[in-house]
């Protein structure tokens, strides 16, 4: 066998999910009301520009949830084949020069040198104490003072050629598209197109896509290399890193809202809909927990799932499949401790609902609870779970990083930018300071959650019924 | 002083509706003198609250005056800025809105409210204001205003608040009040305290009142000068005696003709058919030409021109003008539809003693601490085929009693026997399996289908519920209930919100129909609907009835339809039944004094033959707490001591005719 495939959980949740998306999506083509708050959504720009955006984040994602391990080399007689311990993914393979190319501890972004001293051997046995030149970033250049800012501009401007190769590449193709679509000439599509006469605004699609392809031409370009975001203490690549920290960031915010839904759909609908000692019982729970400190409540469990996977070290086979268990219990606790929000307002809505005049009609009909329930009431609260939904992933995101600040958050294995803030605390503190770990986290989380913020915003207002 | 107070010329209002605009008001012109009560009368989105909030300057955002002027004393508001429109607004101009609810503060004392005006445009100060406010409250009419004065709205009922408001309007003796639609959202008998407040006010001030309608009968009542409006223009302006004698416009008489009433019973009603043009585009005729029974082909093509027709009565209709066509007298109304006569059957309804209790809660524990006794004690019975109408203010537990026989909502005590069956005692799918027989039509036909289900889905759910039929059935009985409802064959794959308010009815009614039910329950079918749409459904359902041999439980408050529709009578005063009988008995020989104060509040649009009004005193009290003995003797104007001992018990005048009341007692 070439490799092994490995099925973390978190994976097999992701696909899941992926599936029920998809199964949304094909319902939804059917069905004309439904589709068309998503059309407004795919006319509003910077819809489209966030979607576009949180696409390619969701590609890294998944990419990076397809784990195998591959097999090791064989040695002697052994008949067997022996895998090598380290589960590696689809992604790891795409960015293997990133992952391979390690240096010795901290260097500054585009750096050619170390960014501490050290005492060189020089050929003729004497010793020097400067900044090493790194194994890898620059490697390429004879006389990094002099030929760096050349270079850098020359490399630059081939990242920008094969970025317009692309892009024009698919401008082409989208117009060739539409026009066979719309039954016009190419050059008419184009046209409309670039006037932004489209009732999609394709071009809005055109610039934002031709930013992500600019800056991820200008990354591989570089990143052959340089460390364009620099290296961590122990001279792995940050842009790696923070690559690599997009998987935990999405699984946090998707997952945990996976584990949320069922309570809160059902539990809130049950206490609007039943009302009397039900909506009793059900608030008196969340009021319950909401009012114990959230931090707290996952601080504990995290505590015990320690306890129990350090007792326990022959059921997790890798170090990744240990970390994977750790995330996967992240998401179920936050998500314990956060449906009663959505919940509140799914009981209200139903409340709302319930007095309605087509559920009465529909009770004058003989119809039952549960049909009342899957007909009327969980379509018509259905905008509320979506945007509520939305609008929590942000949210999510930023919580797996001060939890992982805290010392809470996800396994120290793990990439995550929590994790990588958490280790900034030292490096801000040190003398020259490193700073490239926080901002690229930054920067990453920055852009996910700008765009995810500005897609339910759209969403909001694309699904509210008002606008109609 | 002759000059009119307010002059309105060739006003031009228009709404941004994403690309195009919608012309709410094109066009408009009127004059309005001093001491007079001008009224514009239309239906709803004709424009005529848009005319009113243009005078003002309150338009909506997305609104704006393209053109003409609003001249008050020769002084254009339309130039005025906003700052000198402030001084306007009331002070000489104060406006008195539909909703007394939200017209309210409710985080502010009634009192202050009333202050806050005095404070913004007079120099009283101090206890000189809360003398003021304390006499307007009087001046209204709002009994014990000393305390009343320190209430919030929500301790006030509707009637209250509405005199609040109008209390707010005059509070600086404004030289114009426009009052858009005041009194509809009230009860018949508060509406006519409130318009009798209004007409009193008037004459002791001598102000100019701008009255909005959509009501006939309150304007024949209240205005001097009328002003009809549709799709954004004026269509007909005269005096009131020369409107009411004789309309001239085909719109207008088609809104006559379409009132329902006694006088049109066992004939249809005249319907207006078609719907409003879109107001987005140039109109290059007659904005009434593809509605109207007399268009030929010069409406098409021409705008007809605003003309005299009489001293003082103006009309835009080309049929006015021309000698060319004459006019004959409306079409004729179809046959009489035969109604079956009082045939003396077993009833398919009998309902006896019937009780509806709301628990109220208190405390921690929810402990029950009263009840709210909705419907106490209602008994009633229908025959296969006949229309009872059960009438009464809001709040008296009307479709209570409706939901309570459907045992929608379970009745606390009495039985509800139906084709001979107890329903009360059954449960679950023994009630389910009997459901079909017996449907319900709601008044809000914007609440009562799921926004989110195709017409086809929303009848097919209770055919499927019931399993009344097998899938080829359904769709074939769908199309045919879409055909008996007037709808075609291919809205079953729409939307509800791609209908009006009159075909989202038709939708619910279909709906009903489906089970094939024996009796429908309407609680309030029309009120939401204007007038001509009202028709529309009156007419259905009479046609239904006459069809299949369906038995009506008409909920309603509005006693023309009443009069027109039903066959016998039920009035309801606070969960009880005071009166019953046929339609004739109780409409022309009310006995129950409060079915006579609730005839006579009826605004009539027949001039002639107004009755003498009997002024209710106070509003309905609170089912929580219903006075002792005979519920209605605090509000009665003929009460004796012995009405404030017991209940009284029911007297017999005829085989059908029966009420609760002392005055009869032999």
């Amino acid at each position: 066998m070439l490799f092994k495939p490995v099925l973390l959980w978190t994976d097999v949740l992701l696909w899941l999910l992926l599936a029920g998306v998809g199964l949304y999506a094909w319902k939804v083509r059917q069905r004309e009301h439904l589709i068309r708050p998503w059309r407004r959504l795919l006319r509003s720009r910077s819809g489209v520009a966030s979607a576009v955006v949180l696409l390619a984040f969701v590609a890294v994602g998944v990419l990076d949830s397809l784990h195998f391990r591959l097999p090791l080399e064989k040695q002697g007689s052994n008949t067997g084949i022996h895998y090598s311990p380290e589960v590696l993914s689809v992604f790891d393979l795409i960015a293997g020069p990133l992952r391979k190319r390690v240096e010795k501890t901290y260097s500054a972004p585009f750096a050619a040198h170390l960014y501490t001293k050290e005492t060189i051997e020089l050929p003729g046995g004497k010793q020097l104490r400067d900044y090493p030149r790194l194994k890898y970033g620059g490697a390429h250049l004879r006389d990094p003072e002099r030929e760096l800012g050349e270079d850098v501009v020359l490399t630059a401007l081939q990242g920008g050629a094969y970025a317009l190769i692309l892009l024009s590449g698919l401008t082409v193709l989208l117009s060739l598209w539409l026009a066979r679509r719309r039954g016009v000439a190419p050059g008419a599509a184009w046209a409309t197109i670039r006037q932004g006469h489209d009732e999609i605004p394709w071009r809005t699609f055109l610039i934002t896509l031709g930013l992500l392809i600019l800056c991820a031409c200008l990354a591989v370009v570089f990143s052959a290399k340089y460390h364009i975001f620099g290296t961590d203490k122990v001279g792995q690549d940050v842009f790696y890193l923070s690559l690599k920290s997009i998987r935990t960031g999405l699984m946090i915010g998707t997952l945990t809202t996976l584990v949320m839904l069922p309570f809160a759909l059902l539990l809130g609908i049950m206490a609007g809909y039943f009302r009397g000692w039900v909506d009793d019982v059900i608030q008196y729970v969340y009021t319950t927990l909401s009012s114990i400190p959230g931090v707290l409540l996952i601080a504990a469990a995290v505590l015990i799932l320690q306890v129990y996977m350090d007792s326990n070290q022959d059921a997790f086979d890798t170090v990744v499949a240990r970390a994977d268990i750790r995330l996967l219990f992240l998401c179920v606790i936050l998500g314990i401790t956060s449906w009663t929000g959505l919940c509140r307002l799914l009981r209200g809505e139903t409340l709302k609902l319930r007095e309605m005049e087509f559920i009465q009609a529909a009770t004058a009909f003989g119809v039952g609870h549960f049909r009342i329930i899957a007909r009327h009431i969980l379509p018509n609260v259905m905008h509320i779970v979506l945007i509520s939904i939305v609008l929590d992933f942000s949210a999510l995101v930023l919580a797996e990083a001060v939890l992982s600040y805290v010392g809470v958050g996800v396994d120290p294995a793990m990439q995550s930018w929590g994790n990588m803030i958490n280790g900034a605390r030292l490096e801000m503190a040190r003398e020259p300071m490193v700073w490239w770990s926080l901002a690229a986290a930054f920067v990453f989380m920055f852009v996910l959650v700008l765009s995810a913020n500005l897609f339910s915003d759209r969403m909001r207002d694309a699904f509210d019924p008002r606008t109609r | 002083m002759n000059a009119p107070l307010l002059v309105v010329d060739n006003l031009r209002t228009w709404l941004d509706a994403g690309k195009t605009q919608v012309r709410a008001v094109d066009g408009v012109s009127f004059a309005i003198n001093r001491h007079e009560t001008f009224a514009l009368l239309g239906e709803s989105g004709c424009g005529k609250s848009m005319t009113a909030l243009a005078i003002m300057r309150l338009l909506p955002e997305a609104g704006r005056i393209v053109s003409g002027s609003v001249l008050l004393d020769g002084q254009n508001l339309l130039a005025l800025p906003e700052i000198g429109m402030r001084t306007v607004r009331g002070k000489r101009i104060a406006m008195v809105f539909q909703e007394p609810m939200t017209s309210l503060n409710p985080v502010m004392t009634v009192g202050r409210q009333v202050a806050e005006t005095l404070y913004r445009h007079t120099s009283l100060r101090g206890a000189a204001v809360q003398a003021r406010v304390l006499e307007l409250l009087d001046a209204v009419g709002l009994p014990d205003a000393r305390a009343r004065c320190n209430d919030y709205p929500f301790q006030l009922s509707g009637g209250m608040k509405q005199r609040v408001v109008i209390a707010i309007a005059l509070a600086c003796e404004p030289d114009l009040l426009i009052a858009d639609e005041p009194t509809t959202a009230l009860d018949v008998t508060i509406q006519a305290q409130v318009l009798d407040l209004l007409r009193r006010l008037q004459h002791e001030r001598g102000m100019a009142v701008m009255l909005i309608s959509h009501d006939l009968g309150v304007v024949a009542g209240m205005a001097q000068r009328i002003a009809v409006m549709y799709a954004g223009e004026i269509v007909e302006m005269a005096d009131r005696e020369a409107f009411f004698a004789a309309p001239r416009h085909p719109y207008t008489r088609k809104l006559f003709a379409s009132l329902p009433g006694a006088a049109r019973r066992g004939r249809q009603l005249e319907i207006i058919r078609g719907s409003v043009p879109p107001l987005d585009s140039d109109f290059s005729g007659c904005r009434f030409a593809s509605r109207c029974d007399f268009a030929w082909q010069k409406c098409s093509d021409e705008i007809p021109v605003w003309s005299e027709v009489a001293p003082g009565h103006q009309v835009r209709c080309h049929l006015l003008q021309s000698t060319e066509r004459v006019v004959s007298e409306t079409v004729v109304p179809p046959l009489p539809a035969s109604l079956p006569e009082s045939t003396v059957e077993t009833s398919l309804l009998e309902v006896d003693d019937l009780k509806v209790h709301f628990p109220i809660r208190k405390g921690l524990f929810k402990r029950v601490a009263g009840h709210v006794r909705a419907v106490d004690g209602v008994s009633l019975a229908i025959s296969p085929g006949r229309t009872l109408a059960l009438v009464g203010e809001s709040g008296c537990g009307k479709t209570t009693v409706g939901k309570g026989i459907l045992q929608l909502i379970r009745p606390t005590g009495g039985s509800v026997r139906f084709a001979g069956e107890e329903l009360t005692q059954l449960s679950g799918s023994a009630l389910r399996a009997r459901r079909a027989a017996f449907q319900i039509v709601f008044q809000d036909p914007y609440a009562s289908l799921d926004p989110r289900m195709r017409v086809a889905d929303i009848i097919d759910e209770g055919m499927v519920a019931l399993g009344t039929a097998s899938a080829g059935e359904r769709q074939a009985q769908m199309d045919k209930l879409l055909g008996q409802v007037g709808l075609s064959a291919g809205s079953k794959y729409r939307y509800p919100h791609e209908f009006s308010g009159g075909q989202r009815q038709r939708i619910a009614i279909a709906r009903a129909l489906a089970v094939k039910p024996r009796l429908i329950v309407c609680d309030e079918p029309t009120s939401a609907l204007d007038v001509s749409v009202q028709a529309q459904i009156l007419n259905l359902l009479r046609g239904l009835q006459d069809e299949l041999g369906l038995a009506y439980l008409f909920i309603t408050h509005n006693l023309a339809v009443v009069e027109y529709f039903a066959h016998e009578v039920a009035v309801m005063y606070l969960g009880r039944i005071v009166e019953r009988g046929t339609v004739e008995e109780v409409m022309n020989a009310p006995r129950h004094p409060y079915t006579q104060a609730l005839l006579s509040a009826v605004p009539v649009v027949d001039t002639a033959s107004r009755r003498e009004i009997i002024r209710l005193a106070g509003d309905l009290p609170s089912p929580a707490n219903p006075p002792l003995g005979c519920h209605f003797h605090p509000r009665c104007p003929r009460a004796m001591s012995v009405c404030r001992q017991n209940y009284p018990a029911a007297i017999n005048f005829s085989a059908t005719h029966r009420t609760s009341c002392y005055l009869y007692r032999k």
